[in-house]
């Protein structure tokens, strides 16, 4: 089964409910490992950093939007590591997939941001077109 | 030495290039509409773009960081400028640059995080509510064409990039209306009608200014505000573009750069510039990374205005005020609204008033200020709430110090006590409390000698360790003559 595990995630419900299914896919292996990652959107680094006293601050606001994440990883006794990434999510999740060969790539099928995803098209419709290796998209 | 410069300039060469040619065309009417808020011919910003661009790829802190002529710095020249013409400006460029290099030598970019983050959001809100003032007079009452090329241009700007993304949506805004405009005979006002492009490379000279103090006294207070607000503007973006590239950078280093490249600015006929925080956006989203996309930026725009030069002055004014107003809105804080709704009182207040007094000052550096003296008093109220709790057993008094004792709180230390008692013992209890000055260490000497008249004898306790030397050193009530008025 699948031994090398990339959940993309932002804190939302959805992708909490793709956590619960890349702890299914992952329990199937004992020596599979999840990888968490968070994209720090480029068009809200400004606000970000306006809105927080330290770079330390930030990675800590940041680290925190994924605690419901990492807390049912942890409740599973998941073996996991979380990224920190920076960029524009859909491409840079998918750059980060396929440069680190990820076996399957689990994700919400849409983030905190609903009112844009129903004008832009969603990060997820870019992951599945662009990414190398399965998608499991979770509603 | 060569590793690092190897990893700077060449490590990413052709995001670098690519970046830098999208930012050197986003940079052109930025520069022009800014030089015309300084009131000063567009060439002044041009050369200043140029100029600081160029050189701050080399003594810059932090790659990848876009530094040109900014609407913060044009802002602050207006009067100086309209009182006393273009030649004082580049004295007064010159001298921001020197005080910039002080700034960067006694490593001033660590006072930066004295500065709340209330300001902070005060001041990118001020600065977009100024740049959208600044273009109100060209559009305002015009003409009905003028209206309509404003409203085009912004419905470009605003819904091609979710088409287009690979060419800047302002650039074919410009280009399609300027050719527009050029075809047909509308009423319109152009870049032309504001100044001159001259088609050359900027050279060397030094400003027509008598040098003297009284020059000085004038070009001072100017160059200090635009020090102060460069630098803060600096700072904050290459913080902004650390997050974004995930990588460190070094704040005294850009600080100097800052000043190096304003002073070479001034002597070749550049007004001040700082960083841009909406440009470097555009770099690092562009792919921009290393020294060379800013190099590439400054080059590539000077060889637009030399080659093109005849066509920049045919753009439309409304075209640029459109851009103008996107620059504007892409620059306030909009989840600012979201912060006056969670964020504490005292904090929301701090930016209000910060915006408030650069709306009406028309001056960035007044209302930073401003905004950091105000979140000081606040503070200092915040800690100053001192309680001081009384028990009684047998024969003893005990006071309890809770909280910060100086300057501040020494009112509330003093009102605490019953000094209507004789022949007692009483026990000041210091162990949740710190003593933090002069004035705080006269309130003890003035309680324990107020008591001492009445013959009742004082035991301090729990005194920190800092607090018990600070004690120690300034207390007089160990000498029996001393009177209540020696501090």
């Amino acid at each position: 089964m699948y031994q090398k595990i990339l959940l993309a995630a932002d804190g939302s419900n959805h992708s909490v409910r793709a956590t619960q299914e890349a702890i299914k896919i992952a329990s199937m292996n004992p020596h599979a490992t999840i990888t968490v990652v968070l994209v720090a959107d480029y068009s809200h680094s400004k606000s970000d950093v306006l809105h927080s006293g330290s770079s330390i601050e930030l990675d800590l606001k940041r680290r925190k939007k994924l605690l419901p994440v990492e807390e049912l990883l942890k409740n599973a006794n998941m073996n996991y590591r979380v990224e920190v990434l920076h960029g524009v999510p859909g491409p840079t999740i998918v750059e980060f997939a396929n440069k680190q060969n990820y076996e399957i790539l689990v994700i919400g099928s849409r983030g905190l941001n609903s009112l844009q995803e129903m004008v832009l098209g969603s990060v997820s419709h870019k992951v599945v077109k662009r990414a190398e290796c399965p998608v499991l998209i979770v509603k | 030495m060569i590793e690092k410069i190897k990893l700077e300039w060449f490590s990413n060469i052709r995001g670098d290039v690519l970046a830098g040619i999208v930012v050197a065309l986003a940079l052109i009417p930025e520069a022009i509409a800014f030089s015309i808020i300084a009131g000063v011919n567009p060439m002044v910003g041009l050369y200043a773009s140029f100029s600081i661009a160029v050189i701050i790829a080399f003594v810059g802190g932090r790659p990848g960081m876009i530094s040109a002529a900014t609407g913060a710095m044009a802002l602050l020249m207006v009067p100086l400028v309209k009182e006393h013409g273009i030649d004082y400006l580049l004295a007064a460029t010159i001298l921001t640059g020197v005080i910039q290099i002080l700034f960067g030598i006694f490593k001033v970019a660590k006072v930066m995080k004295f500065i709340p983050r209330a300001v902070m959001i005060g001041f990118v809100n001020a600065l977009a509510i100024l740049i959208f003032m600044a273009q109100v007079p060209h559009f305002l009452g015009i003409s009905t064409m003028t209206y309509l090329f404003v409203a085009v241009t912004l419905l470009i700007v605003y819904i091609l990039p979710r088409f287009l993304k690979s060419i800047p949506a302002p650039l074919i805004a410009i280009v399609a209306l300027t050719t527009l405009a050029i075809f047909s005979d509308f009423e319109l006002r152009t870049v032309g009608d504001l100044g001159t492009i001259t088609q050359s490379l900027p050279s060397f000279f030094l400003p027509n200014v008598p040098f003297s103090l009284e020059t000085l006294m004038i070009i001072f207070p100017f160059s200090l505000a635009l020090a102060i607000v460069g630098l803060l503007e600096s700072l904050l973006t290459a913080t902004i573009v650390d997050d974004m590239t995930g990588t460190d950078s070094n704040k005294n280093k850009e600080s100097r750069g800052q000043g190096i490249a304003n002073v070479v600015t001034g002597f070749f006929g550049g007004m001040a510039g700082c960083a841009m925080i909406g440009q470097s956006v555009i770099n690092v989203k562009s792919g921009g990374r290393g020294r060379l996309s800013t190099l590439i930026a400054g080059g590539f725009l000077m060889f637009l205005i030399i080659v093109l030069g005849d066509l920049v002055v045919q753009i439309p004014m409304p075209v640029l005020v459109g851009i103008m107003i996107m620059v504007s809105i892409g620059t306030f804080d909009w989840s600012s609204f979201m912060y006056l709704k969670k964020a504490p009182i005292t904090d929301s207040l701090v930016m209000i008033v910060t915006v408030l007094i650069v709306v009406f000052t028309h001056d960035l550096s007044k209302g930073v200020i401003a905004g950091v003296i105000l979140s000081a008093i606040f503070f200092v109220s915040k800690i100053s709430k001192l309680t001081v709790a009384k028990s009684v057993s047998n024969d003893l008094s005990i006071y309890t110090v809770e909280g910060q004792l100086f300057f501040a709180s020494v009112e509330s230390f003093l009102e605490a006590f019953d000094f209507n008692v004789q022949n007692e013992h009483i026990i000041i209890d210091f162990s949740q409390a710190h003593v933090w000055d002069d004035s705080g260490v006269g309130a003890i000497d003035k309680v324990i000698l107020k008591y001492y008249e009445n013959h009742n004898q004082v035991t301090m306790e729990g005194l920190n360790k800092k607090s018990q030397q600070l004690v120690e050193k300034l207390a007089i009530y160990n000498n029996k003559d001393a009177k209540l008025s020696a501090h």
